[in-house]
């Protein structure tokens, strides 16, 4: 079968000393930047990029992929150890996670969360393994007409899933469409919207704006705080789950994985609903709801799965379709150009041992993620007790080398502070910086393809209701704006987000 | 603690490089850090895969390594643009083609004059174009297409890889010997465009054989004559588009260009290692696979690249401005 055949070449490919090596450390990397608060997966990955510039391009994604999914597996240590989510995918497993701890079974709860996640993770290598070849197949049909519709589609899924108001969170992803639109016009070269500053001529840097706003403007709003972490004193307990744990676990693991597999490959970064639909469902089918809160392993298990599970699936848009559907993607877009892979449907073709290789090697980096993070867990912790004001200036500092070392100019470093600025009045006036970078992900693309949609149809917007996937995918990105507005929906988004 | 020594290596990497660049040009032990090599259009596309073989055999020859980075969009003046704007130290060089020579007809207020804002290293490959179209078009063969093409001229659309392009260019020698006005869909370079061709969405392209070659080979597209004056070896069956057109010819070529001002060993030094690269037996190999063949070892100096180059300036200055086609 050549499901095996493919799946057996990219084990080799992976599984190949040097690989090997670069899965583990993006692994260790992504735990580390997991547990440490202010610096998400977005800001190391641009940070660590330009490092990869000599690996061959299979093992540079391998290891910046290994950094993503790790940070999801370090994100729940310490929501479940302090309380405090490392990665926003996290903020459900500290609701039942951290009540675990404090009872004492905070060793359970890790376990349970690894134990999930590399079940989730197993099972969604699979699910692109499966997913891709037909995936490749369907992207032939699509034109640029289709490619705009799925994209706005997208982008009203990002608006449904941002945190607070649909207003705010619609002109966040107008705001990222509106800065992607500064510098030269692709077409005509003309200058547009710089001000006649001349460093804005080649548009704003994806990294200097995703390390501004992620990495430096979320170091000053947690600096705001007085620092108090409430390291666990209690112990940690024992790590492997006992044997009822681990039954009443197992329908929440199958189906926060199945959830997690399938919101992951939808555009507009459906992961990141993954665990919260995942923590729902568990206490809709729960016997007890009320045990949900207070520690119920069921809260721990469906999430984590769900969470990981998303997180690897929302590698299929990218692969197949060369649409980013988050903005650790939109990453590994441009990591993937400097190695001279275009996203897209030809790269199962053209570079069939990068796809089938980075597939294999999310497995193998699962594998790598349990022993990381169980026996390892005492290392993580004391880092938890390093003190903010010693990590603080240390990650600010990282931020500015690696971003000068991205293109030697230093006007990036300049404009990170300016990025930082503008990401914190933001934060301060409510808004999700997450959408933002959606939009200004996607709003370039969205541009050249509705100039090539506009150009094969002649000038007619009709192109978007003859095609039946465009006009299907935008009926469906209407239906999905309109539900997000409607008052009960409405209502009910914020209950679930403050849960 | 394991971030802070891990950070720390980070760090130490990342100022070394930072810090080596002023040392360089004084002591001129050139290369001591590696050189960006700018490819103005997107990766995977024909340009890019010639710089790439090219910048894999110069980073053995320099010992740093030659790193590709793409600056797509605008018909490559936005790459282009940034060469000329570089400090010309030899560690930001570029690989581009014909669409230099034509930049001056197409874009009125181009800010860097293309002959003498740049120093010119050497030529690299002439490559011959390959007249395709998409799979499902019912033409079999030239004569068929070019019917096709003067009687259904409202509905043909072409796809190409921004104005100025070589994939532009050819095109627009087609439609003034057809004397036709097709549609044409701009992309972001020729892999992307290629993309949308293999799904059918626009129905021809005149492209290099570099990206062509393999899609015709497995009949995902159709191909219909090359653009040389002669067969090409690589697509023995397809006739020279001049059986048709007389006098038809074009053929994207592709050379290395650095910021104008490079100092003598540098240049030098660049030079003998493009040299070198173009004898690399892996290069010539992948070359031939690709379509494609260096040019004559005699074209690859700085003096023959820069004739060349004042010739296809004329040349293609008269063709753009008889077809009236405007970047901006």
């Amino acid at each position: 079968m050549d499901l095996v055949a493919n799946l057996a070449q990219g084990f080799a490919t992976a599984a190949t000393p040097s690989n090997l090596l670069l899965c583990f450390v993006g692994c260790f990397i992504g735990t580390l930047v997991g547990v440490l608060p202010g610096v998400g997966p977005i800001a190391t990955i641009a940070m660590l990029m330009p490092l990869t510039y000599k690996f061959d391009p299979t093992g540079a994604i391998i290891m910046l992929a290994g950094i993503y999914y790790g940070a999801q597996y370090g994100g729940s240590t310490t929501a479940i150890l302090i309380n405090v989510p490392g990665e926003s995918s996290s903020v459900v497993t500290a609701l039942d996670g951290h009540a675990m701890a404090k009872t004492g079974r905070a060793g359970a709860a890790l376990g349970i969360a690894a134990i999930g996640s590399f079940a989730a993770g197993t099972v969604a290598t699979v699910f692109i393994a499966l997913l891709g070849v037909p995936m490749t197949k369907l992207a032939l049909l699509f034109g640029p007409a289709d490619y705009f519709a799925l994209m706005v589609l997208g982008l009203a899924l990002a608006v449904m899933l941002a945190r607070g108001p649909v207003l705010k969170a619609l002109i966040m992803i107008v705001v990222g469409v509106l800065l992607s639109t500064i510098g030269q016009d692709a077409e005509t070269s003309d200058e547009r919207l710089t001000l006649g500053i001349e460093s804005l001529a080649d548009g704003i840097d994806f990294a200097v704006l995703a390390m501004g706003v992620f990495g430096v403007a979320e170091i000053i709003r947690n600096l705001e705080s007085v620092e108090k972490r409430d390291v666990l004193k209690a112990k940690i307990g024992k790590l492997l789950p006992t044997i009822a744990e681990l039954r009443q676990s197992f329908w929440p693991i199958a189906r926060g994985t199945g959830l997690g597999s399938i919101l992951g490959i939808l555009p507009g970064n459906g992961a990141t609903l993954a665990p919260f639909a995942s923590y729902t469902l568990e206490k809709k089918l729960a016997d007890d709801p009320t045990r949900f809160g207070k520690g119920a392993i069921e809260g721990v298990a469906g999430p984590e799965s769900a969470n990981n599970a998303g997180a690897q699936t929302s590698f299929v848009p990218l692969l197949t379709l060369g649409i980013p559907p988050n903005a650790v993607m939109a990453l590994l877009v441009g990591a993937m150009t400097i190695h001279g892979v275009i996203p897209g449907p030809q790269v199962m073709t053209k570079n069939s041992e990068l796809f089938w290789g980075l597939i294999a090697s999310m497995w193998v980096g699962n594998l790598m993620l349990l022993v990381i993070n169980l026996p390892l867990i005492g290392l993580w912790v004391r880092l938890l007790k390093v003190p903010y004001r010693i990590l603080f200036p240390s990650i600010i500092l990282f931020c500015c080398i690696g971003i000068y070392s991205i293109n030697n100019n230093p006007d990036d470093v300049l404009a990170i502070g300016a990025a930082s600025i503008f990401g914190y009045v933001i934060i301060k006036l409510g808004f999700e910086p997450a959408p933002m970078l959606l939009g200004f992900v996607l709003g370039k693309l969205m541009e050249e393809k509705l100039r090539q949609a506009l150009g094969i149809s002649r000038g007619s917007f009709y192109v978007f209701l003859e095609r039946p996937i465009a006009l299907a995918l935008l009926i469906g990105a209407v239906i999905i704006v309109f539900v997000a507005v409607l008052p009960m929906v409405r209502k009910r988004r914020e209950e679930a987000f403050q849960e | 603690m394991g971030f802070t020594r891990r950070a720390a290596m980070i760090g130490a990497i990342a100022a070394t490089t930072a810090i080596l660049p002023n040392w360089a040009v004084a002591q001129s032990n050139f290369p001591t850090k590696p050189i960006t090599l700018i490819v103005p259009a997107a990766a995977g596309g024909p340009t890019d895969t010639v710089a790439r073989l090219i910048a894999e055999s110069m980073t053995k020859t320099l010992g740093q390594t030659v790193i590709v980075e793409n600056v797509g969009g605008a018909g490559g003046t936005i790459g282009m643009g940034r060469v000329a704007k570089s400090a010309p130290d030899g560690y930001t060089i570029a690989v581009w083609h014909i669409a230099h020579a034509t930049a001056p007809a197409l874009y009125e207020n181009l800010k860097y004059n293309v002959v003498q804002d740049f120093d010119h290293l050497g030529r690299i490959t002439d490559v011959p174009m390959t007249l395709v179209s998409k799979e499902s078009l019912p033409t079999k063969n030239l004569k068929e297409l070019l019917h096709w093409i003067r009687t259904d001229k409202e509905k043909v659309t072409y796809g190409h890889a921004g104005i100025g392009s070589a994939a532009h260019l050819c095109m627009l020698i087609l439609m003034n010997d057809l004397r036709v006005q097709l549609k044409g869909i701009s992309y972001r370079g020729t892999g992307p465009a290629m993309n949308d061709l293999l799904g059918g969405q626009f129905d021809i392209m005149c492209d290099q054989t570099t990206n062509t070659t393999n899609q015709i080979k497995d009949g995902k597209i159709k191909g219909y004559a090359v653009t040389t004056k002669t067969k090409v070896n690589s697509v023995p069956n397809l006739p020279p588009l001049n059986t048709e057109l007389k006098g038809f010819e074009v053929s994207a070529w592709h050379a290395m260009w650095a910021p104008k001002g490079l100092p003598k060993d540098v240049s030098a030094k660049l030079v003998a290692a493009l040299q070198a690269a173009l004898k690399d037996p892996k290069v010539v190999e992948r070359f031939a696979s690709l379509g494609t063949e260096p040019v004559d070892p005699k074209q690859v100096t700085p003096d023959a690249l820069r004739t060349h180059l004042s010739i296809e300036v004329q040349r293609w200055g008269d063709v753009i401005k008889r077809a009236g086609v405007k970047g901006n």
